[in-house]
């Protein structure tokens, strides 16, 4: 399919945007990450469940907004949550652990208003996040993305990141990362 | 002295790595432990009506916690009495049978088996349906909404079992306003860290000298009223009150706060008006209908043996199941008042997240202290060294101010006691034995 320049100019725009992010944690800028986020962020990672066929949509995963799942925060919290790492005695990531995120197949789901005056954009990807931690310890957690990203200037707001982690139990003792 | 009493010295305060890190004490919980003692598998919230499952766990096994069609609720071993294929692979859910996978035997929600292929042509005469049922625990207890069951037909009523702890979790499991029951749990985080199952129990046995381990989330303020610039990671609900740390003779220890007889409501949830304006309210209501009970205020507890909870903030009960020597899978169930106003949900649920479990703010902390001590105590060196439990040897009185040991300092009064009940378990002592009856002497300090 024959999209408008634009729109590819938009793309490459966007994956800079979210390669440039992923950056900041890797190289542990936690407090230039926060200011990428929007005051209104929604930050949401649900648990998974095992269930009958047909009933994914409905019951698979837990919903945002209610009961309980592995993250379902705003930016105060996560605020908080690099405040902690930042004292030096969160012991979780104390030492700091060793993280890279890989980011990949961007996708472009929804922009608006239009792609030649884009001011949110609903980017999905996949996440390939490893934590090497101390000596020995190392976790791989790998899933799917949606983010809602506002156009701030030059630049993107996270307003909202869905991170749909492709497991059941967690197979990590934490999750003292940022995603 | 055996061997066992070698490695488990309650009275000098010493207990051998060994129990933490070696095949062979595990392999002797497995068998000596986990199929006596009552478990928690779940609570009845999660299955309301007839045909309502929750898969769970006992020990290493999966077991199914359903409601049959009359209501009734079941308990049973999650394998198919043909070939042993787990029947049931969903986590949750409603039906009117478990259909094995593997060969098609079906059972019915109160655990018959009902559906054997080809049974007239292949089976008639020879097998005996009736005799063929999903095994069931041998003992199950439904307490205010908790769900426990053991495998022990000896075993003790669970309320005989619980004995005089009962009044710490009670306050757990009731309402915030006093009333018994009426909890709901709205979720559950399942997680597999490296480290012995008993850390975690013991964690929660009422280890409050661990503290300083939280001090970063304390530094930070991420509690219920940390918006209102609140430090420390609770509102401190305790702080008119005496903290106790009771041990009871069937293992079971708990940290609470015994509160004076005119105590008034100290704000909590500031940052959110109608959440405080509701403890507020069950504040009061809890005082009227408890009366002198209401002056006892859960922290935390562990109901021997992996069962552990939080008692106000957060409010969760755990378990801490067995999966090897060095692993441990954490269940942590979330409890509201089912009919508290939905804000008041919201923000508690909140608060939780940020709180407990593998991405809890807290427990991360806990989770790398578990998994180290463990790593650290598998070597052949660190194995001739015991660990010390001698933290406030013998400083405790009995029934003073509730029944049960209690001590007013931090203490491993509880944690000398679970393994004083643990070795004998493992020695397969008595029902009375286990329960401390009589009260023998050898656990005074």
């Amino acid at each position: 399919m024959m999209r408008p320049l634009a729109w590819y100019q938009l793309r490459e725009e966007i994956e800079d945007f979210l390669y440039f992010e992923a950056d900041l944690l890797d190289q542990r800028r936690f407090k230039e990450w926060l200011d990428l986020l929007a005051e209104d962020l929604v930050y949401f990672m649900p648990v998974r469940r095992n269930v009958k066929f047909g009933q994914q949509a409905e019951r698979e995963n837990t919903r945002q907004g209610e009961g309980i799942s592995w993250f379902d925060e705003d930016k105060w919290t996560l605020g908080k949550r690099v405040e902690q790492v930042l004292t030096g005695v969160h012991y979780a990531e104390e030492p700091l652990s060793r993280v890279t995120h890989m980011v990949s197949n961007v996708r472009l789901l929804d922009v608006r208003p239009s792609v030649e005056d884009a001011q949110e954009v609903t980017v999905g990807c996949r996440f390939l996040v490893y934590q090497n931690r101390v000596e020995y310890e190392n976790h791989t957690f790998i899933g799917r993305r949606t983010d809602e990203l506002r156009r701030a200037g030059s630049s993107w707001q996270i307003a909202r990141r869905e991170m749909i982690l492709e497991q059941n139990v967690l197979l990590a003792k934490n999750l003292s990362i940022f995603f | 002295m055996s061997a066992m009493d070698h490695k488990i010295d309650p009275a000098h305060g010493t207990i051998s790595r060994e129990i933490f890190v070696s095949p062979d004490f595990y392999r002797e919980e497995l068998e000596k432990l986990f199929t006596r003692a009552w478990l928690f598998v779940g609570h009845e919230s999660q299955i309301p009506n007839p045909g309502d499952f929750v898969v769970s766990r006992m020990g290493e096994e999966s077991v199914i916690v359903c409601r049959d069609q009359t209501g009734a609720v079941h308990v049973f071993l999650n394998s198919c009495r043909h070939r042993g294929m787990k029947v049931c692979r969903y986590e949750q859910g409603n039906t009117s049978l478990f259909v094995c996978p593997y060969h098609s035997w079906s059972y019915t929600t109160d655990g018959r088996l009902q559906g054997v292929p080809l049974y007239r042509a292949l089976y008639e005469g020879t097998l005996n349906r009736e005799e063929w049922s999903l095994i069931e625990v041998a003992k199950l207890a439904l307490y205010r909404g908790t769900v426990w069951a053991t495998w022990d037909p000896q075993a003790p009523d669970f309320l005989n079992y619980l004995d005089d702890a009962v009044d710490h979790p009670d306050q757990v499991v009731d309402c915030r306003d006093g009333r018994p029951g009426g909890a709901e749990v709205i979720g559950v985080h399942k997680w597999l860290f490296p480290a012995n199952w008993k850390f975690a129990a013991e964690n929660f046995l009422g280890d409050s000298y661990h503290n300083p381990s939280h001090r970063s989330v304390d530094m930070v303020g991420m509690g219920p009223s940390g918006q209102r610039g609140q430090s420390s990671r609770r509102d401190n609900e305790y702080a008119a009150g005496q903290r106790i740390w009771v041990g009871f003779p069937q293992g079971h220890g708990v940290a609470s706060a015994w509160m004076p007889e005119q105590t008034e409501y100290a704000s909590t949830y500031q940052q959110n008006p109608i959440v405080d304006e509701y403890f507020r309210h069950c504040f009061h209501e809890r005082k009227r209908r408890l009366g002198e009970k209401a002056r006892l205020l859960p922290v935390v507890g562990t109901i021997f043996p992996n069962a552990s909870y939080h008692g106000r903030q957060p409010r969760s009960i755990c378990v801490w199941h067995p999966h090897s020597p060095t692993e441990t899978e954490g269940w942590r169930f979330f409890l509201v008042d089912a009919d508290a106003p939905a804000e008041v949900k919201d923000v508690l649920r909140r608060y939780y997240m940020r709180y407990s479990g593998p991405a809890g703010m807290t427990e991360q902390d806990d989770m790398e202290n578990w998994l180290y001590a463990t790593a650290a105590s598998k070597g052949t060196i660190a194995r001739r060294y015991p660990f010390n439990y001698q933290l406030s040897m013998g400083a405790y009185k009995a029934d003073d101010p509730v029944p049960g040991d209690v001590s007013t300092q931090a203490t491993e009064r509880m944690a000398r006691n679970y393994y004083r009940v643990y070795a004998g378990y493992l020695n397969g002592g008595s029902w009375d034995e286990l329960l401390g009856r009589p009260q023998i002497c050898a656990t005074a300090e």
